[in-house]
């Protein structure tokens, strides 16, 4: 994929170099050393992983039992083993996609729009939005979890002093503990994509805004008209995105939550990860994530087909 | 451009002409409205600071002091008996920080080493299957990291890398992202330095050695900058890989400090402050180079 003329023309004369077949070697060695490293640990484990998916894979057994597709076939029979605790944490993952997505792309776009005026310690404030992303989910889980901690935490004894006495569950139930999951996410990680959506509005043509400011348009006008149509694949890419990133939230719910109350705020992921690696069934914990991963693709197919509508019209 | 620069930015807008743009003329709902966009952006930097600021504070807080007066940043009396408390626990921190440091740093040199020489390949050189190769790499961008977790435990199980630094720094390393963020790089690098040394004789290595990687030392540092950043906040993998209590990470570490520590908040802090020093300092040192890397993959996309 040279798709630069530069580089169509440095290959082909590179070609000229020597035999063919010497050149393709060429390549392969300079390649071998990353090949190895992605045919082991990314190739091959997608594909064996669907194999485990066919078995009945406990690793402290000697023998994993080929069956078919029943891992598959017990997720979809309501009332079995896994299909309701699975489910279940589809749905919290659901819930924590649909509150948090919103938040994760208006925030940052609103945020984004005001740094894109010609202003004084710009960068400052961008450097300051973007910081809590450069912290690790660990980092962020426990510092928070000591904020919005119902007896002790911060929070509450800063809203005691206010007056407002009522100890809120942040952490404990529902729906205190979606709020924080979300709220806490919405702190961590509007940053980066407000970086994002500020690089896409540098790009969109300033001669736009001075034509809706001849035709008599207002600052909300051309916001509606000229911004975000220019940022259009910037969004799509920073919804997509997000949507994928929220799907797949582990670390907040393990060290903020920890799924509570009951499995309520316990995600798809750290379900997973706990059948498989913790419980020991790897073949059904297999098959779970390839449901997930066909969810995802799906959703992220109606997503871009929405998009590209949108901006064909 | 420092905390001056915020706290006089206001005033400024008013006083000097250089904030309002060269072509309108300065009218008091344009300045008015500049002050208002300073407050909400102050609010917003807030929101973002002071919780960072009170975990710091907390941090030097006594374990009382934490408990009975969480409404109050301030520590009184001022003590690093968290911190003291924490080298000295049954929790080896400082273990942990140079574990998490060996694999930062040594994942991040495998990613350098096997990015930029794939990534010479894919973009400077042709190959039988090179659309193959490169469409495989982009097709795994989109595969949610979930579907390689129990597969790639039981191939670090089989390698004997369980509870191992080689679990936490190789696997990692095969990602896609390198290959491809350097490869686009390469790709607009310009070719004619390249064709000279060409014609005087020079080979791929050389070229790759001493052009290529020379004049790819920003895209090399960010990459270095980011991939070190991904392995050490790194947090589902190492939980389950790395098993006993000397092997362990900072951020699988937190989260055991806080199942030992659960009540003592000033030592859960301490610890949540050690595992941030270096990620801050890297970003205090590099923003530029992570802010703009990051502000590009959209416009990719």
């Amino acid at each position: 994929m040279a798709d630069t003329p530069i580089a169509r023309t440095a290959s082909r004369s590179s070609r000229s170099g020597g035999p063919r077949g010497r050149r393709a070697l060429t390549a392969y060695l300079f390649l071998a050393p990353f090949l190895i490293l992605f045919l082991v640990f990314v190739v091959a484990p997608a594909l064996w992983g669907i194999w485990i998916s066919l078995h009945s894979w406990n690793p402290l057994l000697p023998i994993h039992r080929f069956i078919g597709l029943d891992n598959y076939i017990q997720l979809f029979t309501p009332g079995s083993l896994t299909s309701g605790d699975f489910w279940l944490s589809m749905g919290a993952t659901a819930i924590f996609t649909v509150l948090s997505v919103p938040f994760l792309v208006v925030i940052p776009l609103f945020v984004a729009v005001l740094l894109n005026q010609k202003l004084r310690g710009g960068t400052v404030f961008r450097a300051i939005f973007f910081a809590p992303y450069v912290l690790g989910v660990a980092v962020i889980g426990v510092v928070w979890r000591y904020l919005l901690d119902p007896q002790n935490g911060v929070i509450n004894n800063l809203l005691d002093g206010v007056g407002i006495t009522q100890n809120f569950p942040w952490t404990v139930d529902v729906p205190w503990a979606w709020i924080s999951l979300v709220g806490v996410t919405v702190w961590w990680i509007s940053g980066f994509n407000m970086v994002i959506i500020l690089a896409g509005l540098k790009g969109i043509n300033a001669e736009l805004y001075e034509a809706a400011a001849i035709d008599g348009a207002g600052a909300i006008r051309k916001f509606w008209s000229v911004t975000l149509p220019g940022l259009r694949p910037v969004m799509a890419f920073v919804t997509t995105t997000t949507i994928l990133s929220s799907a797949n939230m582990f670390g907040q719910s393990y060290l903020l939550t920890k799924g509570a109350p009951g499995h309520a705020t316990r995600t798809a992921i750290m379900y997973i990860a706990d059948e498989g690696l913790s419980q020991n069934q790897m073949g059904a914990a297999s098959a779970m994530s390839y449901v997930l991963f066909a969810v995802l693709a799906i959703i992220s197919i109606i997503n871009f087909r929405l998009q590209s509508r949108t901006s064909g019209e | 451009m420092t905390t001056s620069t915020l706290s006089t930015a206001a005033p400024a807008a008013s006083a000097t002409p250089v904030a309002v743009s060269g072509r309108r003329r300065r009218n008091p709902r344009r300045t008015w409205s500049k002050v208002g966009l300073y407050a909400i952006l102050t609010v917003g930097a807030l929101i973002i600071l002071l919780p960072l600021v009170w975990i710091v504070l907390t941090s030097f807080k006594t374990d009382s002091d934490a408990i009975n007066n969480p409404a109050s940043p301030l520590p009184n009396p001022f003590s690093i008996d968290a911190y003291q408390t924490l080298i000295n626990s049954n929790e080896p921190i400082l273990r942990w920080f140079l574990n998490s440091l060996a694999a930062g740093v040594l994942q991040t040199l495998i990613i350098l080493v096997t990015a930029s020489m794939g990534a010479y390949a894919l973009a400077r050189l042709d190959f039988p299957g090179k659309k193959i190769v490169f469409g495989a790499i982009v097709l795994t961008l989109f595969v949610p990291p979930v579907i390689f977790l129990i597969p790639n435990y039981l191939i670090v199980q089989n390698l004997g890398w369980l509870d191992t630094l080689w679990a936490i720094t190789i696997p990692g390393a095969a990602g896609a992202f390198g290959i491809f963020f350097l490869r686009q790089f390469f790709v607009n690098l310009p070719g004619e330095i390249e064709e000279a040394a060409r014609l005087d004789g020079a080979g791929d290595i050389r070229i790759f050695l001493q052009i290529i990687l020379p004049l790819s030392r920003p895209a090399l540092a960010t990459l270095a900058v980011l991939s070190f950043l991904a392995n050490w906040n790194d947090f589902l993998w190492p939980i389950y890989v790395l098993l006993s209590p000397d092997h362990e990470t900072l951020q699988p570490g937190l989260a055991v400090l806080q199942g030992a520590y659960s009540t003592h908040f000033a030592i859960v802090m301490a610890g949540a402050v050690i595992a941030s020093v270096p990620v801050m300092i890297l970003f205090t040192l590099a923003q530029r180079h992570i802010v703009e890397s990051v502000a590009a993959s959209g416009l990719k996309g």
